[in-house]
């Protein structure tokens, strides 16, 4: 392993692996806050370089959290297939880039390969893409998972339907949802991030979705994004859900800062599989962040992007029907500008499919960050040609109780239209039933969110 | 090649769109008037519905009531109305104005206050190293233990944190409130004075170099969509740069649509008397 280059005649070294990993890494001011980045751009480079010469077993050996110490390390490294990555060990970083982008290696070689990979390889490689190579190969890549519908095949673009509210009024919940259903949104899931985390106030919202779900036959999941505790409790008292939701970490220091461990996972999705109203195989919902852990103290001198990869990693151990990157939520000491996001943004969704999971993104921005709407259409644009499962969907991308923005209820169907995408198949079908869509297009109805009233 | 039958059409062409264009001009100096447009940002949003034709118009008015979501925004093709779009950009605008834009002088000084800064040379390096902008170098500590006497009973300042609009609009009243209270109590006040590039955890080291019984800080906080007005205030009793968390007391939301700066001021004063009767703050706090 040499840890050694030398650029235009000067000599960079790097202390060790995680170093190396660190400053290889695009510029992202998380990473700097954290006292990991390159100080340079020449020494991004230098970084970039011998990562390139590092072999796959170079990172298996070298992960970058001590597996004695860490859950999540022991995860991903227990759930490597010894047999596939021995076949591919001796590849290093420069070679398995070229492996992933060549006309040689199909979507189903990819498939194979991802069982014997750990989250450290998969972050290595994406610090030597280009945003291109990063759109490329992931839409080599098509990760499909069954809840009630089947998301991620190849052509659809799926929207989760967020009818948020600052006080989980009813009445305003349901004017959101319903105008979100008028424009095509929800095939993802219906899911509501709650205000109150009580159990009987998210069981009460539980019970309204299926009924709605029920009464106009809309063939989806639901969920209320509670803590996994709140949600399994609910459930445990009747409340009817489809899947669980949890914010998951890439450190087992950054779980429990999120109050969980994977057995409380396990019995989550046993809980679900046992007593929720959904068909599965596929019941959990996770979400994700660059600089999560670093915020909460637990990123152990390892730079976001491995951190990132390694959240994909105890993710799959799950195998969720729903996972997303919250991009741009976390504001500007983690992810600084548009640039930044856009690049964070197609790294997490090549690093999610690459793991094999079924992966969205929340492309989304706060009001102390420098990027706006047109950034995150931008990022739309760009993920939904990298084959993104699905993004969020919210009045005019306004979210009032979270207090940030994202991707709205009209890029739903500009997205599609552009882009030649459809909804799933099932709710596709039920859009044209209800003459909301004709021929992949709104229909004059369309918009109109008093269409489900009588 | 042109044949001249075209160069001259070409050339008619031109001259033509020439006078068009002059023409045009012309009417604009005719038609300019004095007249103001309407302000896009006054309307309720919750009262307007732009959905043309809607299938129940009554129940439509009645949801919207219930949520400030953009709801009822109708779309052409696919997209939003240009009324909409403009709307979201100027409250995106000037939530970003609050948080990029800098203190004005005359506003410190309609205030009283004299100035430091936190260890951040400018607002990029504000934004993106929070561990900066809750310490002080030698130079600003000297500069602040002249603007101040130590040991007061409470140490109020001013610091821009996520909304220098915030502060503009609401830490002069108050400030002039939280003073006032504490007068009819009795209770004796230091030099206020404001922090630029201050975090809430700078209030920590104020209070070390500072040593007052309460420190109180009023910070402008982190916009929303078209509410940069917003300020919180922080309070602590003994506070240090070791202490938890969990002694800090807040009230947040004081602006016009909230808790108007007045008002808040007087709470305040309240709660930091308590505060000194009880020697305590945060979540020891019995409110």
């Amino acid at each position: 392993m040499i840890l050694k280059t030398k650029l235009f005649g000067t000599v960079y070294s790097f202390r060790d692996v995680n170093d190396v990993m660190a400053k290889a890494n695009e510029e992202k001011s998380g990473d700097q806050l954290a006292g990991v980045a390159a100080e340079s751009l020449t020494e991004m480079i230098a970084a970039k370089d011998v990562l390139s010469h590092l072999t796959l077993e170079d990172l298996r050996n070298n992960p970058a959290v001590p597996y004695e110490s860490d859950e999540v390390t022991r995860i991903i490294q227990d759930q490597v297939n010894e047999k596939i990555y021995s076949s591919i060990k001796r590849m290093s970083l420069a070679e398995f880039r070229e492996w992933l982008l060549s006309y040689d290696t199909s979507p189903a070689d990819i498939h194979r390969i991802s069982r014997g990979l750990t989250s450290e390889m998969i972050a290595g490689v994406t610090k030597l893409m280009s945003n291109l190579d990063l759109i490329y190969a992931a839409s080599k890549i098509k990760v499909t998972a069954h809840c009630n519908t089947t998301i991620g095949e190849s052509g659809t673009l799926a929207f989760r339907l967020q009818p948020n509210h600052t006080t989980d009024d009813i009445d305003g919940i349901r004017i959101s949802l319903f105008e979100g259903l008028s424009y095509g949104i929800g095939d993802a899931v219906i899911g509501l991030n709650p205000v109150d985390d009580s159990v009987d106030s998210v069981a009460s919202i539980l019970k309204m979705f299926q009924e709605i779900k029920e009464t106009y036959d809309i063939p989806t999941q639901t969920c209320v994004l509670a803590h996994v505790k709140t949600q399994m409790e609910a459930i445990q008292q009747g409340a009817p859900a489809d899947m669980i939701f949890q914010s998951i970490a890439g450190s087992q220091k950054g779980n429990e800062a999120f109050g969980l461990d994977a057995s409380m996972m396990s019995d989550a999705m046993d809980l679900v599989l046992k007593e929720g109203t959904s068909a599965g195989p596929n019941v959990l919902y996770f979400e994700t962040g660059q600089g999560s852990e670093l915020s909460s103290e637990a990123h152990h001198g390892v730079d976001q992007v491995t951190l990132e990869a390694r959240c994909y990693g105890f993710a799959k151990h799950f195998s969720p029907f729903l996972v997303n990157t919250v991009v741009g939520f976390i504001g500007p000491e983690y992810l600084y500008d548009n640039k930044q996001v856009i690049r964070a943004g197609l790294e997490d969704h090549f690093m999610g499919k690459l793991t094999g999971l079924p992966m969205g993104v929340d492309a989304c921005y706060t009001n102390h960050m420098k990027a706006d709407q047109n950034d995150i259409e931008n990022l739309a644009v760009l993920l939904s040609s990298a084959g993104c499962n699905y993004f969020m969907g919210i009045p005019q991308g306004d979210d009032i109780m979270l207090n940030y923005q994202c991707t709205g209820y009209h890029d739903a169907a500009s997205l599609r239209e552009v882009l030649n995408l459809k909804p799933i198949n099932e709710f596709a079908v039920w859009l044209e039933h209800m003459g909301i869509l004709e021929n992949n297009r709104l229909s004059s109805r369309a918009g109109d969110a008093t269409i489900f009233f009588k | 090649m042109i044949s001249d039958n075209d160069l001259k059409h070409i050339i008619e062409e031109v001259l033509h769109s020439f006078k068009a264009t002059q023409a045009v001009a012309n009417q604009d100096e005719i038609s300019q008037s004095d007249d103001i447009l309407p302000d896009l940002t006054a309307v309720d949003l919750k009262k307007e519905l732009l959905v043309p034709d809607p299938h129940n118009r009554e129940m439509y008015m009645q949801l919207k009531e219930s949520t400030s979501a953009r709801v009822g925004i109708w779309r052409s093709g696919p997209r939003p109305l240009t009324r909409s779009l403009l709307r979201f950009r100027a409250d995106h605008a000037i939530a970003q104005d609050a948080v990029f834009s800098n203190v004005s002088d005359a506003c410190l000084e309609s205030m009283e206050l004299k100035s430091i800064q936190s260890c951040c040379k400018d607002k990029d390096e504000f934004l993106t190293r929070p561990d900066l902008g809750r310490r002080f170098d030698d130079k600003n500590i000297a500069i602040l233990k002249d603007i101040c006497p130590a040991n007061a009973s409470v140490q109020i300042f001013v610091a821009d944190g996520l909304s220098s609009t915030a502060v503009e609009a609401n830490a002069k009243d108050a400030l002039l409130s939280i003073k006032q209270g504490l007068k009819s109590y009795d209770i004796n006040v230091g030099t206020p004075f404001f922090v630029k590039f201050g975090r809430v955890p700078c209030m920590d080291m104020v209070s070390e170099i500072l040593n007052p019984t309460v420190t109180v800080l009023l910070i402008g906080e982190r916009p929303g969509l078209a509410t940069g007005e917003s300020l919180s205030c922080y309070m602590a009793y003994k506070a240090s740069t070791t202490m938890p968390e969990a002694n800090r007391t807040v009230i947040s939301n004081i602006h016009n649509d909230g808790t108007p700066a007045v008002e808040a001021g007087a709470h305040i004063a309240e709660v930091i008397k308590k505060m000194l009767e009880q020697k305590a703050s945060g979540l020891e706090l019995k409110q």
